[in-house]
C-alpha cells in the first residue's frame, strides 16, 4: 500500500510539473502552431491526473473530446486564420499590460493558495476506489437526467450556431 | 495523497490561464487559455469527486459535473472559433484590440 502511495506520488509530481511548464509555454511561446502542441501536452497530463484518481470515463473522455476534437478545432482555427507561417510578434499585448497581468495572475494563485491551504491543510484522500463507468452512467441517467438533456439541447444549439456562423453566403 | 495536490495543480493552471486571457492579443491564443482554465477547474471537480467517493460510493457528482463541463466547453470552442474565422474573414485580422466597434 505505502509503494503504491509512492508510486502515485511521483507520478503525480511527475506529470504536475510538465503539465505547468507546458502550460507556461501555451501562455507564453511565440509561435501558434507550437502554443497548440503544448496545450496538447497540458491536455494529456489532465487525462492522467484523471486516471490517478482513478475516474477511468471521464479521463477517457478528455482524451477523446479534447485531444481528438478540440485540439483538431484549435488547429484549423489557427490555419485558416494565419497569413503567413512561423513565428508572429503581434501575439502578445504590450509589456506594461503583459505585467499587470502576471501581477493579477500571481495575486490570484496568492490568495487560491492560501484559502486552499486553510481549508484543506493535510487532508488524505483514504483509499481511492475506481469510480466504475456503469455508476457514473447510473447517476447520469437517474439525478441528473435533466441536465443531461439540456446540455444535449445546448451542443446542438452550438453546432447550429457555429454553422451559421462560420457559412459563406 | 494530499487533496491539495490536485486543487493546488488546478489553482496554478487557472492562474496560468488567467495570465493567458490577460496577455495575448491573438484571439485564437485566448481561447485555448480559456481551456486551460476550464481544465483546471475540472480538475477541481474530480478531486472533489474522489473525496467524497470514498465516504459515500454511490456519489459521482463530482465525475458527472466534469463531464458537463467538457460539453460545455467543445460547444464555447466550437462557437468561439466560428466567431473568430467570421471577423478575420470580415476585418483580416484577430487582433482582440482591433475589435473596439462598440467602444465609446
Amino acid at each position: 500500500m505505502l509503494a503504491l502511495l509512492v508510486a502515485q506520488n511521483i507520478a503525480f509530481y511527475f506529470i504536475a510539473a510538465l503539465m505547468v511548464f507546458g502550460a507556461l509555454r501555451v501562455v507564453t511561446c511565440k509561435n501558434l502552431m507550437h502554443a497548440a502542441l503544448w496545450l496538447v501536452l497540458v491536455l494529456a497530463g489532465v487525462a492522467a491526473q484523471y486516471i490517478l484518481l482513478a475516474a477511468e470515463f471521464v479521463a477517457i473522455t478528455q482524451v477523446l473530446v479534447y485531444l481528438g476534437a478540440i485540439i483538431v478545432l484549435f488547429l484549423f482555427g489557427i490555419m485558416l486564420t494565419r497569413t503567413k507561417t512561423g513565428t508572429d510578434d503581434n501575439l502578445n499585448n504590450s509589456a506594461g499590460a503583459r505585467r499587470m497581468a502576471a501581477l493579477i495572475g500571481v495575486l490570484l494563485a496568492g490568495v487560491m493558495g492560501y484559502s486552499l491551504w486553510d481549508g484543506f491543510g493535510k487532508r488524505e484522500f483514504g483509499e481511492l476506489t475506481v469510480q466504475r463507468t456503469a455508476e457514473v452512467s447510473d447517476s447520469i441517467f437517474s439525478t441528473y437526467l435533466l441536465p443531461f438533456e439540456v446540455i444535449s439541447i445546448l451542443l446542438l444549439a452550438a453546432l447550429i450556431g457555429a454553422i451559421v456562423l462560420a457559412r459563406r453566403d | 495523497m494530499l487533496v491539495n495536490q490536485f486543487l493546488f495543480l488546478g489553482a496554478i493552471l487557472f492562474c496560468i490561464g488567467v495570465y493567458g486571457v490577460l496577455a495575448r492579443r491573438n484571439a485564437v491564443l485566448v481561447l485555448m487559455s480559456i481551456e486551460l482554465i476550464l481544465n483546471s477547474v475540472n480538475i477541481n471537480l474530480v478531486a472533489f469527486g474522489a473525496l467524497w467517493h470514498v465516504t459515500d460510493p454511490s456519489n459521482l457528482s463530482g465525475q458527472v459535473f466534469a463531464l458537463f463541463v467538457i460539453a460545455i466547453a467543445a460547444a464555447e470552442v466550437g462557437v468561439g472559433l466560428a466567431i473568430v474565422l467570421l471577423i478575420h474573414r470580415n476585418r483580416q485580422s484577430i487582433d482582440v484590440n482591433d475589435v473596439d466597434l462598440m467602444k465609446g
